[in-house]
């Protein structure tokens, strides 16, 4: 059976260039870099590298990076270290409606700590309105965080202007950029922010690597108390192995970059306009074009998610929904509801994230799989009976 | 999809009496798009026995195994019988649900006890829909 991953925006395969430039670093380079002898230099040299490469990457300076375990793992320690160091200036806090939750979790954890937090909504197609962030600034706001890219949905938002907008406000700008540092041109000068997440497993580098860029100048309350590691802010052993994966999947997206984006979005392309020709009642969600190169998502009229991806997965087809549900919680993707999409129609939610070892042939398998699971799911689904039934009575 | 059983797995890809029964005696409809589940059961009555049952299901592959199941289990049993059809036995019979999907084999069995009130009421019988227990896990 053919067997076909689109589900990167979960996680990205390891490049073997990767895996290649980790591996000794599990074996004879095993050395802690902050040891005074050979092993150490060895180790802290490689790192030292790394960190360059990823700076490289966004247009930063090496020592503004930090290295993390995770999206996650930057994500909170921005917001919340962000949030403390200015407490004295204000405790107001601006975010979008649709960030990650390991954003909008931070966020809901310092509201309970006293600080008042406003949600700036976003257009049925995900975008956040400037003017509405403009709204929410008030004296006390220090702190504003807006998602470079959604993952979920694909929509890549105005930051250079929301930035903008904090910056004349005298407020901390934060964007999470784990969806696009890797994947899309990213200049941190050029955004205007004042720090930035990345995850190593979105574009080609190893679970377990992250990495935070603060803008030199700005401060920040460290997470992890302990050594002098990461300039005193990230205390803890380096993840050397992963550190120096996350470096050369750095490395690889800089120079690919282009050409991924052009393989990617053609086969992002052939997907949104090949789906709504053969299939009736799909929508296409997040924005028609300003959106992440590998996202095609959609909502799928009168059926669930997780049915279909079972059935896609029958047929050798990873993808992903926002559905009740698909989550362990039972709750549909908050990104889809805030976003305007009613419930019954977020259940239909149906994710492909393409990869740079997709094929053309892999989307035509999808578009020929997936119309007869969507029939027969629709057979089954008394919703679409309802639907039907009504059609012919007005015809 | 390893959080299914493999009778679930096979009762999801291999739904038995899918359908509908054009001149149901009864039919039942438990659930709610926006939650993500509905259920709707149809049912034919011969000498107080269910003598074909039909549904259809819009929601996650737990819903249409459940859904599969019950009507399985309760085919060519008497009413009464059909009644003693439990979220329980239903979890049961499919080898065991992911906890957060136990509330889909309650709305399984509601769904055909919904089918068998409408049956009743239609034949003059006063019947009080009443809320099934609801197990612990919901």
């Amino acid at each position: 059976m053919r067997k076909v991953y689109l589900d990167n925006a979960a996680t990205t395969p390891m490049l073997p260039e990767v895996l290649e430039a980790m591996l000794p670093y599990f074996r004879d380079a095993y050395g802690n870099p902050q040891s005074l002898h050979r092993w150490g230099d060895e180790a802290r040299e490689a790192v030292e590298d790394a960190r360059s490469k990823v700076a490289a990457l966004i247009g930063a300076q090496p020592e503004e990076i930090i290295f993390t375990s995770s999206g996650t793992e930057s994500n909170n320690f921005a917001i919340k270290g962000l949030a403390a160091a200015q407490q004295s200036k204000g405790r107001h806090i601006v975010i979008s409606a649709i960030e990650h939750f390991s954003v909008l979790h931070s966020a809901r954890t310092l509201e309970k700590q006293g600080f008042e937090l406003t949600l700036v909504p976003v257009d049925r197609y995900g975008l956040v309105d400037p003017e509405e962030v403009a709204r929410s600034i008030r004296e006390d706001t220090v702190l504003l965080s807006v998602m470079h890219a959604n993952g979920e949905v694909g929509t890549i938002q105005p930051i250079r202007e929301i930035a903008r907008l904090a910056k004349e406000a005298g407020a901390i700008f934060y964007t999470d950029a784990v969806a696009t540092a890797g994947t899309i041109p990213l200049d941190v000068g050029e955004l205007g922010v004042d720090a930035l997440s990345l995850a190593g497993n979105q574009f080609y580098g190893p679970k377990g690597s992250g990495a935070l860029w603060v803008k030199k100048g700005v401060r920040i309350i460290p997470f992890l108390d302990g050594g002098v590691h990461e300039g005193g802010r990230r205390a803890g052993t380096e993840n050397v192995p992963a550190i120096i994966g996350l470096g050369k999947a750095s490395e690889l997206a800089s120079k690919e970059m282009r050409s991924r984006i052009e393989h990617l979005s053609a086969m992002r392309d052939r997907l949104l306009d090949g789906l709504p020709s053969r299939i009736d009642h799909v929508i296409l969600t997040g924005h028609p074009t300003q959106r992440l190169p590998g996202n095609a998502s959609f909502c799928i009229e009168f059926i669930e998610g997780e049915s279909m991806l079972m059935l896609l997965n029958h047929q050798g087809i990873a993808a992903a929904s926002g559905s009740a549900c698909t989550s362990k919680a039972l709750k549909a993707s908050h990104v889809l509801l805030a976003m305007g999409i009613p419930h019954e129609i977020a259940h239909g939610s149906l994710l492909f994230s393409l990869g740079v070892s997709n094929t053309v042939e892999d989307i035509d398998y999808v578009l020929e799989v997936l119309p007869p699971i969507v029939d027969r799911l629709r057979q089954m689904s008394p919703l679409y009976a309802k639907f039907s039934k009504e059609q012919s009575r007005r015809r | 999809m390893a959080v299914y059983s493999e009778k679930v797995m096979e009762h999801f890809m291999n739904p038995r009496n899918v359908g509908e029964i054009e001149d149901a005696d009864g039919i039942g409809e438990e659930g709610n798009p926006v939650c993500g589940d509905l259920m709707t059961f149809y049912i034919k009555v011969k000498d107080n026995r269910l003598s074909d049952i039909k549904f259809k299901t819009f929601g996650c592959g737990a819903a249409i195994a459940v859904s599969s199941i019950v009507s399985e289990m309760a085919m060519g049993k008497t009413l009464e019988e059909a009644r003693k059809i439990t979220p329980a036995l239903v979890a049961k019979e499919l080898e065991g649900l992911p906890k957060n999907k136990y509330h889909c084999s309650n709305l399984g069995a509601q769904a055909l006890n919904k089918a068998i009130d409408d049956y009743l009421r239609k034949q003059g019988v006063k019947v009080e829909t009443k809320r099934r227990r609801k197990d612990e896990q919901e």
